[in-house]
C-alpha cells in the first residue's frame, strides 16, 4: 500500500509525548472529557445490560438513530445549541422512537425487528433531512451539528461534559436504588406483575433510562455506533460470570476501559472521529474474552476437552488391564502392548505415551514382561470395572436393549459415575452379582474373588 | 412381522440428538410396518417432535441411521410427506390456501418450473378430500385452528407420497377436523400407505392407530396395539424412573465425554 | 437532463431494495439487512485499498464478500460464542463499520469517499460522475456510474427473484418444509445474503447506508400490511419504493432538503398513510358489525 499515506504518520517520539502530556493532565479539559467518557461507558453498559437481558439488544441502535431529529427539531426551534435544549430535543424524539417500536408489533402485522429497523431508519432520515435543511439556513452556530454522527470528544464544550456529568451519574444511582426490581423484571416479569409490583411503571423507567444514556453518549461515540456501547460490554461480561451483580460491575469496568483508551486516542489523533475507537477497543475486549475466558472461553473449552480425552484413555487402559487380569484367572499380571491391542482399538503412539503417563503416576509397573497393575492402580482399575458392570445392569433392567447396546453405553458412562451414584446403583439392584454378559462384579473392597471358571468368557464384547 | 418383499418404511438404527447438553434422544432403534397407522406417544418433552425432525433430516443426529424403504432419506424425498405443528408458521404470511398446497407439489418441481395443469388439479382433489376446496382463495390468516390444520393435510396429501409423518395433527383441533383426520387415515391406509404421528392423547391411541412407538428419552417399547399398550409399558413411559439415566446422559454431553471417548 | 438521471437511479434503488426487502421482512432478518448495509463500508474500503480500482465489479465483489462475512459471522457468534442472535449481530456489524470508518479518515482524501458522504450520499452529484465508454477523445457518454451499477444489481435482483420464485416462496415461508423436501435452505439464505450485499453497495454512491435500510425496509413493510400474495407483494412494496422516490424528490425540491433523504422520510410517511387508512378501516368494519348485530 506504498501510493497510500497516513495523513498524520505516527511518529513514535511525540507519540510519546502527547501521551505523558495526556496522563498529566495539564489541560484540565482533558480531564474532564476522560471522567465524562468514563463515566458514560459505565452508566451505558450498566443501562445496555438490562436491554440485553430483556433480548433486546440492538434497541440502542434504533435510539440513537431515533434521537437524531430531535436535536435538529431543538435547534431550529429554539436556534441554541445550549446542551440541555439539546439534550430534552434529543430524549423527546427518541421516546417516541421508543413509543413507536412498542406499538408496531402489537397493533400491526409488523414483526419486532422490522419495528426496530423501521423506526431506527425513518428517524435517521428525518434527521438528516432536517439538518441538510439548517444547512441551508441562515444562522449562526449551525456547523458541528454533524459531529454526533460519529462522535467527537474534542468538541466537546464545557457545558457538554457537565451535563454529561450530571445524567450518568442519575442513571447509576437510579440502577443501584432499584436493582432488585429491574433484576426481576428482566428475569420474569409476569411474575413479578403477579406479586403485585407497578411493571409497567418500572419499564417506562428502564426506556427512559436506557434512552438518556443513549442520548448522552451522543456526542462521545456518535449516533451511528451507539448500539456497541450499550451491548458490546454486557456480551463480554457474560463470558466471565454468570451473576448478574458481576455482570454489571464487569460490564461498567470494560466500559470504563474502553472509554480510556478511545479518549486516549482522540487526544492522540484529534482528527478522527472517537466512535469508532471505543468500538474498536470494545469489541477487541469482547473476542480476547471469547477466547481466553476462564469458564467459557474457546482455549479454555479445548483444553477441557484434550484434558477429558486423556483422562478417558488412562481409564480405558486400566479396564483393559483388569480385563486381561481377570480372563487368565487372576494368575497372569504381565501384558505386552499387543495384548491390549488385542482388546481395546488404539494407535499404538497414543497407546505408548498413556501407558508411560500411568507408569509416572504409579498406576503401572513396566518391566521386561511387559506392563502390570500395581496396587493403586488395580483398585482404580476395580472400581470402574465395578461401575461399568453395575451400570450395564441398571441399563439392561429399565431399557430393552441389546447386550451390545448395553456394553457401548456403559462404556462411556463409567468414566462418570461417582461414588455416591455407584452406591445408589447398588441400592437399586438389590445385589446382583454379574452382569448381562455374566462377567463378575468386582467387590467395592480391593480384594478380588475368585471367579467360577465356568463363567468367564460367555460373550466376547466385554 | 415384516413383509419380506419390500424394506421397512422407517428403520431407525442407534439414534441419538440431543438440545444444547440435554439428551432429548438416546439409542433408539426401531422399525415399523407398511401400511399401518403408527403412534409415537410419550410424556411431554420426551422428544416425540424431536424424534420426528430428527427421521426427517431436520435437526441433527449426533449419531444413528436412518432408512426409508431400505434407502437414505436423499433417494426417497418424493415417498415421504412431512407435516409439522402449526406452530411454526407465520400465519400472517400473504398467502391463500390454494397456495400453500401447491407448495406441496415442489418436489417434483426444478428449479425454475411453476406448479402445472397436473399439479392444480392434484392440489384441488387434495383441498376436496379435506372439505377445504371453498376455502381455496382464503388468506391463511383467516383460518381457524382447525381449518389450518386441513390445509397442512392437504399439502401432505398433494404430495403423493408412500409415507406420511406427522407432528400432532389432532392438537387443538375441532370434532369437525378430528373426523376429517380419521377419514383420511383410512383413505391412505386402503391405498397401503404409512402413516407415523406423534400423538398426544392416551384415551385415543388405541382407537385411531395400530402400532404404538413409546418414547421417553430412550425407546420403551414398540409394536402392534394389542401387545404393547400394557400398564407395564405406561409405567415405563410414563413413570419418571430414569432420572438418573437421563442426569448422567445429560453430563456426558456436558462435558463432551462422548467425543473425547470415541475420538480414539 | 440531470433530474431525469437522479430519479432513474433514485428509482432503480427504490425497487431493487423493496423487492429483496420484501424477503428480509418475511423471514424476519431486517436487522441483518441494517448489518450488511453497514459492513459494506468495510469492503468497499478495502476493496479499494487493495486493488486501488474504483471499478464497480471490484466494488461488487468486495461488498457481496465482507456482506457474507458479516452473515456468517454473527450465525457463527451466535451458535459457539452461544449469544443472542441480534446480539451477534451487532458486535459483528459496529465493528466492521467502526473499521471501515477508521481507514476512511486514516486516508482521507484519497480514498474518494467522505464518512458522511458514505451514511447518506448524494444523489445530486450523480449525474456528474460519468463513465466514458471508449478512449477518451472519442468515447461515448453513457451516464452517471451510479446509474449503471444499480442498473446491473437490478437486473440480478430481477432475474434472481423470476428463476427462483417457487423456491424463494417455499424457503420464505416454511423452512422446515423446504428441508424435508430436500431444498438447499442454506444456499438460499446465502444468496438472499449476497443479494443484499450488492443492492447496498450499488445504493451507496446515491443514498449512503443507512438510507439502504430505510428503502430495505419500510416500502416492503408497507406492502406486508396489504399484500395477500408474494407476488403481489413485490409489486406493491415496488409500487411504494417508486412513489417514495417521486414524491420525496418533489418534497426536496420544495424544502430545498437532502433528496436521498427526503425519498426515505416519504417511504416512512406513506407507511403511516397506510396505518391510518387500515385502523379507520377497522374502527367503520367494527362498527359495522355492532350495527348489523344489533339489527338481527
Amino acid at each position: 500500500m506504498e501510493h497510500f499515506t497516513l495523513l498524520n504518520p505516527i511518529n513514535p517520539a511525540s507519540t510519546w509525548q502527547l501521551l505523558i502530556e495526556f496522563w498529566q493532565f495539564n489541560d484540565m479539559n482533558v480531564l474532564w472529557v476522560l471522567i465524562g467518557s468514563i463515566l458514560l461507558g459505565i452508566s451505558a453498559s450498566v443501562i445496555g445490560s438490562f436491554a440485553f437481558l430483556r433480548r433486546r439488544s440492538l434497541i440502542g441502535d434504533a435510539l440513537a438513530h431515533a434521537a437524531l431529529p430531535g436535536v435538529m427539531m431543538a435547534f431550529i426551534l429554539f436556534q441554541t445549541r445550549d446542551p440541555l435544549v439539546m439534550f430534552l430535543g434529543a430524549v423527546t424524539s427518541s421516546f417516541i422512537g421508543f413509543f413507536i417500536i412498542d406499538w408496531l408489533p402489537k397493533n400491526t402485522k409488523i414483526k419486532p425487528d422490522a419495528a426496530l429497523a423501521i423506526t431506527l431508519s425513518f428517524f435517521f432520515a428525518l434527521g438528516l433531512m432536517l439538518l441538510s435543511f439548517i444547512q441551508g439556513m441562515e444562522v449562526e452556530n449551525k456547523s458541528g451539528l454533524d459531529k454526533i454522527l460519529f462522535g467527537q470528544a474534542a468538541a466537546m464544550t464545557q457545558d457538554d461534559i457537565n451535563l454529561l456529568m450530571v445524567v450518568t451519574s442519575f442513571i447509576l444511582i437510579s440502577v443501584v436504588l432499584f436493582f432488585q426490581k429491574f433484576r426481576l423484571i428482566a428475569f420474569n416479569a409476569s411474575f413479578a406483575r403477579s406479586l403485585g409490583i407497578a411493571v409497567n411503571r418500572y419499564e417506562l423507567l428502564l426506556a427512559l433510562l436506557i434512552v438518556m444514556s443513549v442520548v448522552v453518549g451522543l456526542q462521545l461515540v456518535g449516533v451511528v455506533l451507539m448500539a456497541a456501547v450499550l451491548l458490546t460490554p454486557v456480551a463480554t461480561a457474560r463470558l466471565w460470570s454468570d451473576q448478574l451483580k458481576n455482570i454489571l460491575l464487569l460490564a461498567g469496568a470494560v466500559g470504563a476501559l474502553s472509554a480510556i483508551i478511545s479518549t486516549q486516542i482522540s487526544y492522540l489523533a484529534p482528527a478522527m472521529p472517537t466512535g469508532p475507537w471505543m468500538v474498536v477497543s470494545l469489541s477487541t475486549l469482547f473476542f480476547l474474552s471469547l477466547l481466553f475466558a476462564p469458564k467459557n472461553g474457546l482455549i479454555k473449552r479445548y483444553l477441557q476437552q484434550q484434558q477429558l480425552r486423556q483422562k478417558v484413555a488412562e481409564e480405558n487402559i486400566l479396564r483393559t488391564l483388569y480385563k486381561l487380569w481377570e480372563r487368565t484367572q487372576f494368575e497372569q499380571n504381565d501384558f505386552s502392548i499387543t495384548d491390549i491391542q488385542g482388546l481395546r482399538a488404539m494407535h499404538t503412539l497414543d497407546l505408548r505415551k498413556t501407558l508411560k503417563l500411568l507408569c509416572r503416576k504409579q498406576m503401572l509397573k513396566e518391566s521386561a514382561h511387559g506392563f502390570r497393575l500395581t496396587d493403586m492402580g488395580l483398585e482404580q482399575a476395580t472400581q470402574l470395572t465395578r461401575r461399568h458392570r453395575l451400570w450395564e445392569n441398571y441399563l439392561n433392567e429399565h431399557l430393552e436393549l441389546s447386550p451390545d447396546q448395553v456394553h457401548s453405553q456403559a462404556e462411556r458412562i463409567e468414566h462418570i459415575l461417582t461414588l455416591e451414584q455407584e452406591k445408589q446403583l447398588e441400592e437399586e439392584l438389590k445385589d446382583s452379582r454379574q452382569d448381562p454378559h455374566g462377567n463378575l462384579i468386582p467387590n467395592a473392597k480391593k480384594t478380588k474373588t475368585p471367579a467360577h471358571p465356568s463363567k468367564q468368557a460367555r460373550s466376547l464384547s466385554s | 412381522m415384516n413383509k419380506s418383499t419390500r424394506p421397512s418404511p422407517i428403520k431407525v438404527q442407534n439414534l441419538s440428538m440431543r438440545y444444547h447438553h440435554k439428551p432429548v434422544l438416546t439409542d433408539v432403534s426401531f422399525e415399523i410396518p407398511e401400511g399401518k397407522t403408527i403412534a409415537i406417544v410419550g410424556p411431554n418433552g420426551a422428544g416425540k417432535s424431536t424424534l420426528l425432525k430428527g427421521i426427517m433430516g431436520l435437526e441433527p443426529l449426533i449419531e444413528g441411521n436412518v432408512s426409508f424403504f431400505g434407502e437414505p432419506l436423499a433417494q426417497k424425498r418424493l415417498s415421504t410427506a412431512y407435516v409439522p405443528q402449526r406452530e411454526e408458521i407465520d400465519w400472517d404470511f400473504p398467502i391463500s390456501v390454494l397456495d400453500v398446497v401447491l407448495m406441496g407439489r415442489h418436489g417434483q418441481l426444478k428449479l425454475w418450473q411453476r406448479p402445472g395443469k397436473l399439479d392444480n388439479e392434484i392440489a384441488e382433489q387434495a383441498l376436496k378430500d379435506l372439505k377445504m376446496w371453498d376455502f381455496r382463495d382464503r388468506q391463511i390468516s383467516q383460518l381457524s385452528g382447525g381449518q389450518q390444520q386441513r390445509v397442512f393435510l392437504a399439502r401432505a396429501l398433494a404430495q403423493q407420497a408412500n409415507l406420511y409423518l406427522m407432528d400432532e395433527p389432532f392438537a387443538g383441533v375441532d370434532v369437525a377436523t378430528e373426523k376429517a383426520i380419521i377419514e383420511l387415515f383410512k383413505t391412505l391406509k386402503a391405498q397401503g400407505k404409512t402413516i407415523v404421528c406423534v400423538h398426544h392423547d392416551l384415551n385415543t391411541v388405541g382407537e385411531y392407530f395400530d402400532w404404538i412407538v413409546f418414547i421417553n428419552a430412550r425407546l420403551v417399547a414398540a409394536g402392534p396395539v394389542e401387545e404393547v399398550l400394557t400398564k407395564e409399558n405406561l409405567q415405563k413411559t410414563y413413570g419418571g424412573r430414569l432420572s438418573l439415566l437421563n442426569d448422567l446422559t445429560e453430563e456426558m454431553y456436558r462435558t463432551r465425554l462422548n467425543q473425547a471417548h470415541d475420538s480414539d | 437532463m440531470n433530474d431525469i438521471w437522479i430519479i432513474a437511479t433514485a428509482s432503480l434503488v427504490a425497487i431493487s431494495s423493496a423487492l429483496v426487502g420484501v424477503f428480509l421482512i418475511l423471514r424476519r432478518q431486517a436487522l441483518m439487512g441494517d448489518a450488511i448495509s453497514h459492513s459494506v463500508l468495510l469492503g468497499i474500503v478495502l476493496a479499494y485499498l487493495i486493488t486501488d480500482s474504483r471499478s464497480l465489479t471490484v466494488m461488487l465483489i468486495g461488498a457481496v464478500f465482507i456482506g457474507l462475512l458479516t452473515a456468517w459471522l454473527s450465525d457463527t457468534l451466535h451458535k459457539v460464542g452461544k449469544l443472542q442472535s441480534d446480539a451477534s449481530i451487532g458486535i459483528v456489524f459496529t465493528l466492521f463499520f467502526a473499521i471501515g470508518v477508521i481507514l476512511v479518515s486514516l486516508y482521507a482524501g484519497q480514498v474518494d469517499l467522505d464518512q458522511e458522504c458514505v451514511l447518506y450520499g448524494e444523489i445530486a452529484f450523480v449525474p456528474f460522475d460519468t463513465i466514458i465508454w471508449g478512449s477518451t477523445e472519442n468515447g461515448v457518454d453513457i451516464g452517471p456510474r451510479a446509474f449503471w451499477a444499480i442498473g446491473i444489481v437490478f437486473l440480478i435482483v430481477l432475474t434472481s427473484i423470476v428463476v427462483g420464485f417457487e423456491r424463494l416462496k417455499t424457503v420464505t415461508f416454511h423452512p422446515s418444509l423446504a428441508l424435508s423436501l430436500g431444498i438447499n435452505v442454506v444456499f438460499w439464505h446465502y444468496f438472499l445474503m449476497t443479494l443484499v450485499s450488492m443492492t447496498t453497495v450499488a445504493s451507496f454512491d446515491a443514498v449512503g447506508a443507512i438510507l439502504v435500510v430505510a428503502l430495505l425496509v419500510i416500502p416492503a413493510s408497507s406492502a406486508y400490511l396489504v399484500a395477500s400474495s408474494l407476488k403481489s407483494m413485490l409489486w406493491i412494496a415496488a409500487a411504494y419504493g417508486q412513489a417514495s422516490v417521486l414524491i420525496g424528490y418533489a418534497m426536496a425540491f420544495w424544502l430545498d432538503s437532502s433528496i436521498s433523504a427526503s425519498i426515505a422520510v416519504m417511504a416512512g410517511l406513506l407507511m403511516l398513510i397506510t396505518i391510518i387508512v387500515l385502523e379507520v378501516q377497522k374502527k367503520v368494519f367494527g362498527k359495522q358489525v355492532k350495527a348489523a348485530l344489533k339489527a338481527s
